[in-house]
């Protein structure tokens, strides 16, 4: 199969490949795929005091069309807010680096990892949220 | 004689998948040469010198197969390759004696050209038992004896495996199906010229050769068909009546001569052959196994081809191993590869799971593999596992003692 020389750029020298504090607050992390399909991304978005993304990280497990979408994707969100990231399209990722129609589902998971990502650091913002109003009722008590 | 050392170019990649085709032998291609050119009679002209000559080839390189598998000249017939000789073996027969049996019995791991001629049979009435395999890629001979019955017509049973390499217990299911009065069929395209093969100890009515495989041409293959006791076969392709009447068809004299000589070259230099392979098997096995932890040999390594390695490197799929190792090349189980997007279906019925099928390769050594060249592989091989697993998110979870089992997955 030929690659196009962005994907095969984004295979050979990965962007932001690593991990961050899954536990800290302000990380969510999106674990998506499955090792028995072939393919399994963990994604990781760090939000700043600004509600701007400020780091990603990812590591995937997959094919090289796999890594690639991911290793693009973490580029693309950082500096955007959450709710401008969740609009990466897996149409666009495809695009972007080419992908032969047998591969378009590795962009697919890759959209599906940064909406898991994002789902859980609203998930925690939400239970922050709520703990807050809980101790505050408690003190107006 | 091993006077050619290298048959690449130097800007080609190290060839290690020799078990999807091999080089030809430059022996080989020197005896094909004049049968291109001014021997290029019709072999089955008989009123002229072009067609003698032609002839003498044919039957030269015919006498040439016989030899390697222990056979007898008149039992060797030329096809174009062991596609067909799977085909024509099984369906041949199977139509032969419809009459009076209707019942075959093959294996799951079989090449897709034998489990598609059954496949193809059973839409036509007949019934096929596909017999398992255990772990180590054997088939369990009291499980074959006990799915032969007497409406069994044929066993197909591979000598070697394609993917993993293994060797079947040939000899032993000969007998089971002398026994039985079913006929014993081997496809044989991945064992011919690499182990000793022989129809009369082995009990074999029915062989497949290939010529690629062996060094020689493609577009040539031979089947053995036995005489005696008679094995008697529907042809596919009908017409002038050659080979027997089994196979119509004016024989390519060149390719014929080419499988001929390959066959004898690897008759001469089997023993010495293995025994350079098997070194080189066991150091590229020692090699990845000194730099690297958590790498699975799949299917037996006793009872193996020694130029087959078929390897799961967990935490790694195997096609981006691949996309990394580019200075090798060779293939891979996992399903990347190919268009059905399934995993490897020999390496699943060994029991192999699904996410360690998706980190397979198949490693292929062979006659013009040389010792640094199974050394640059084992450091390519390590250097990129290494740099994949350090962004593998299993590798991350497995160093941190999390069981992948214990994770419920969201397939897709």
């Amino acid at each position: 199969m030929s690659y196009s020389e962005k994907l095969i750029d984004h295979y050979e020298n990965p962007r932001n490949i690593g991990s961050l504090d899954k536990s800290s607050e302000d990380v969510g992390t999106g674990l998506v795929g499955a090792p028995a399909c072939g393919d399994v991304m963990k994604l990781q978005i760090k939000v700043g005091a600004d509600g701007l993304i400020e780091d990603a990280k990812f590591k995937t497990f997959g094919c090289g069309s796999a890594i690639a979408s991911s290793s693009l994707v973490t580029e693309w969100v950082k500096g955007k807010t959450i709710d401008e990231a969740e609009t990466i399209k897996n149409t666009d990722i495809a695009k972007h680096l080419a992908l032969p129609p047998v591969k378009i589902h590795c962009s697919v998971l890759a959209e599906d990892a940064i909406k898991a990502a994002i789902a859980d650091y609203r998930a925690k913002i939400a239970k922050k949220t709520e703990e807050t109003q809980v101790t505050n009722k408690d003190a107006a008590e | 004689m091993n006077a050619i050392k290298q048959i690449r170019r130097n800007d080609q990649p190290i060839y290690l998948d020799y078990q999807a085709t091999t080089p030809m032998d430059p022996r080989v291609l020197e005896a094909m040469l004049p049968y291109f050119t001014y021997k290029f009679g019709n072999p089955h002209s008989r009123s002229h010198s072009y067609g003698w000559e032609a002839e003498e080839g044919v039957e030269k390189a015919r006498g040439q197969v016989a030899k390697l598998i222990g056979a007898d000249e008149k039992e060797v017939i030329f096809t174009s390759g062991a596609t067909e000789s799977n085909n024509l073996a099984i369906r041949g027969v199977a139509e032969f004696y419809k009459d009076r049996k209707n019942h075959i019995v093959t294996t799951v791991t079989e090449h897709k050209c034998v489990l598609d001629t059954c496949r193809h049979l059973q839409e036509q009435g007949f019934e096929v038992t596909y017999l398992p395999v255990q772990k180590n890629g054997l088939i369990d001979l009291d499980a074959l004896r006990a799915a032969i019955t007497d409406k069994t017509v044929v066993v197909s049973v591979m000598a070697v495996n394609n993917e993993i390499g293994v060797i079947q217990p040939l000899a032993e299911i000969g007998k089971i199906c002398r026994e039985k009065k079913a006929f014993f069929h081997t496809d044989a395209a991945q064992a011919v010229g690499k182990i000793p093969l022989d129809v009369e100890a082995m009990n074999i009515d029915l062989m497949s050769i290939s010529g690629h495989k062996i060094y020689g041409p493609k577009g040539i293959g031979a089947l053995y068909v036995r005489r005696k006791p008679r094995v008697r076969l529907v042809p596919l392709i009908v017409g002038g009546g050659q080979e027997r009447g089994f196979r119509s068809g004016t024989l390519p004299t060149p390719l014929c001569v080419g499988l001929g000589e390959a066959a004898e070259i690897c008759l001469k230099e089997m023993d010495g052959e293995a025994r350079r392979l098997k070194k080189l098997q066991d150091r590229m096995l020692k090699g990845l196994n000194d730099k690297l932890t958590d790498i699975i040999v799949n299917g037996d390594l006793e009872h193996r081809i020694p130029g087959n390695l078929n390897i799961s490197f967990a935490y790694v799929e195997g096609e981006s191993l691949m996309m990394g190792i580019k200075g090798l090349s060779v293939s891979s189980g996992s399903a990347c590869t190919s268009a059905s997007l399934e995993p490897s279906y020999v390496l699943r019925a060994l029991g192999v799971e699904e996410e360690m099928a998706h980190t397979s390769l198949r490693i292929g050594l062979g006659r013009f593999t040389t010792e640094q060249e199974v050394d640059t592989a084992v450091d390519e091989l390590v250097r990129h596992v290494n740099k994949l697993r350090a962004m593998s998110p299993l590798w991350e979870m497995a160093q941190e003692g999390i069981d992948l089992k214990s994770i419920e997955w969201a397939a897709h």
